[in-house]
């Protein structure tokens, strides 16, 4: 079976360690929120200017003046801080944001990541997302293996315009968890139930399967 | 009256002098702590050809906007743009240039212009479409990109609570590209809920410090949502 969204992102929560700063991307990446492993606490910045981002607010407690990145309304828990865009932006280029989760439409073999542009379609603009891929030590991408054609989104080479160039380590995809080096994905783990020859077939970029490839547990 | 006061009393005083084809750098996330009457007045002055700078372009009907209606701006310079039909369409027909810039980039760019620094080097953008045409400098055995600050011959910002002389306080995650669109423009219109005698506010408390603001004006805000989430209580 294919990981569901909320499996992809108890997967992607296992990585999170006690004291981590984490900034979420828009969509997906969001639901890990849901997924934070018992016994450590991690915070979350949203790019807007908010480190320690809370649950949505009760209908009671909504402030037009306390969003999120993706304009959301938002709460802050106890320890938060609150500072301009350029502080939040020198917080995440300036390395100290621990862990960062984003969505792609395409990710190769030298860690390029395209994400925000599909030529001929409307173009919205890339928001905070280049500077994460650009900054982040510790990223990583969540995405479906392929898209609704079945077309392979794990290529040699990015065919559309890139958010950034040699930034992504690590792709937890429905299929599979992947890092990449040297110029190849690596195989680490696999949804329960999917064949190694099915994530084979689905990698269009160089993959490297070691020995033994372990099942993810839920 | 103190050399130091910056208090405004009409809108129509708080943007006298912006004309046609000049810059305008506005502060605000989406719809969330933007100078929203300002906008409006300058909507009512009519001024055309604006190169407006500020991380969205508001919705349709509200924010920035209001300025496409009558197609008062020229170049818009965001990070993310495509909430409102009526950008769509303008940008679609030509009518409208979009330079979409990072958004970390297009905070910096500003804090830069307000700061004196011409331009900077980042690794955002290295690489991707936002890099092309533009010097590249290696250090440390990584890449990077010349970026070049922006000046505003006017900026307006929204603040919560400034003194007569223009020193601010941002409430929450209003302050956004406030602070540092308030130091990069030639003109600097604040708009605050409430202006209070100096010496009321703590000065360690204050975010933006009064030599940034040129005129100051109290105003009612409507502060529209742009996406209402909330939880079961």
């Amino acid at each position: 079976m294919t990981l569901s969204r909320e499996q992809m992102a108890m997967r992607v929560a296992r990585e999170l360690k006690d004291g981590y700063y984490v900034n979420l991307g828009i969509g997906i990446p969001t639901l890990v929120a849901n997924y934070i492993p018992e016994g450590i606490e991690v915070m979350f910045q949203s790019e807007n200017g908010l480190l320690g981002m809370g649950p949505f607010p009760t209908e009671d407690n909504v402030d037009p003046d306390l969003i999120n990145a993706g304009k959301e309304t938002v709460t802050t828990i106890k320890g938060a801080s609150i500072f301009s865009s350029a502080d939040s932006f020198a917080m995440i280029r300036g390395g100290h944001v621990d862990f960062t989760v984003l969505g792609a439409f395409e990710v190769d073999v030298e860690g390029n990541i395209a994400s925000w542009m599909v030529p001929g379609k409307l173009i919205k603009g890339m928001g905070g997302a280049m500077d994460l891929v650009a900054a982040a030590p510790n990223i990583i991408v969540m995405m479906t293996h392929a898209d609704k054609y079945g077309n392979s989104k794990l290529l040699p080479k990015c065919a559309l315009p890139l958010t950034g160039a040699g930034c992504i380590k690590k792709v937890l995809t429905d299929l599979a968890y992947l890092e990449i080096a040297d110029g190849a994905f690596i195989l680490k783990e696999r949804a329960p139930g999917i064949s190694v020859e099915e994530i084979v077939e689905k990698t269009a970029g160089k993959l490297i399967v070691p020995d033994h490839v372990p099942e993810m547990q839920f | 009256m103190s050399g130091f006061d910056k208090v405004v009393h009409s809108y129509e005083e708080a943007m006298a002098g912006l004309g046609d084809g000049m810059t305008v750098i506005a502060g605000g996330f989406g719809i969330c702590g933007i100078p929203e009457n300002l906008i409006k007045q300058i909507k009512k002055m009519g001024v055309k050809g604006l190169t407006v700078v500020s991380n969205n372009c508001g919705v349709d009907g509200f924010g920035l906007g209001i300025l496409l209606e009558d197609k008062q701006i020229r170049t818009m310079v965001a990070s993310y743009v495509g909430e409102n039909k009526l950008f769509e369409q303008q940008m679609m027909s030509g009518e409208l240039e979009v330079i979409l810039t990072p958004q970390g980039t297009l905070a910096e760019k500003m804090r830069a212009g307000g700061a004196g620094i011409p331009a900077f080097y980042t690794a955002t953008g290295y690489g991707t479409p936002i890099g092309e045409g533009k010097e590249v400098r290696e250090f440390n055995g990584r890449k990077y990109i010349l970026e070049e600050a922006i000046k505003g011959d006017f900026a307006i910002v929204k603040a919560w609570k400034a003194d007569r002389y223009g020193n601010a306080i941002y409430r929450h995650t209003a302050q956004n590209f406030n602070p540092m669109a308030a130091t990069a423009g030639k003109i600097t219109v604040m708009e605050v809920e409430e202006i209070v005698e100096p010496g009321e506010l703590d000065p360690t408390q204050v975010h933006t410090p009064g030599i940034y603001v040129d005129r100051l004006i109290q105003g009612t805000f409507e502060k529209r949502i742009e996406k209402r989430t909330v939880r079961q209580a």
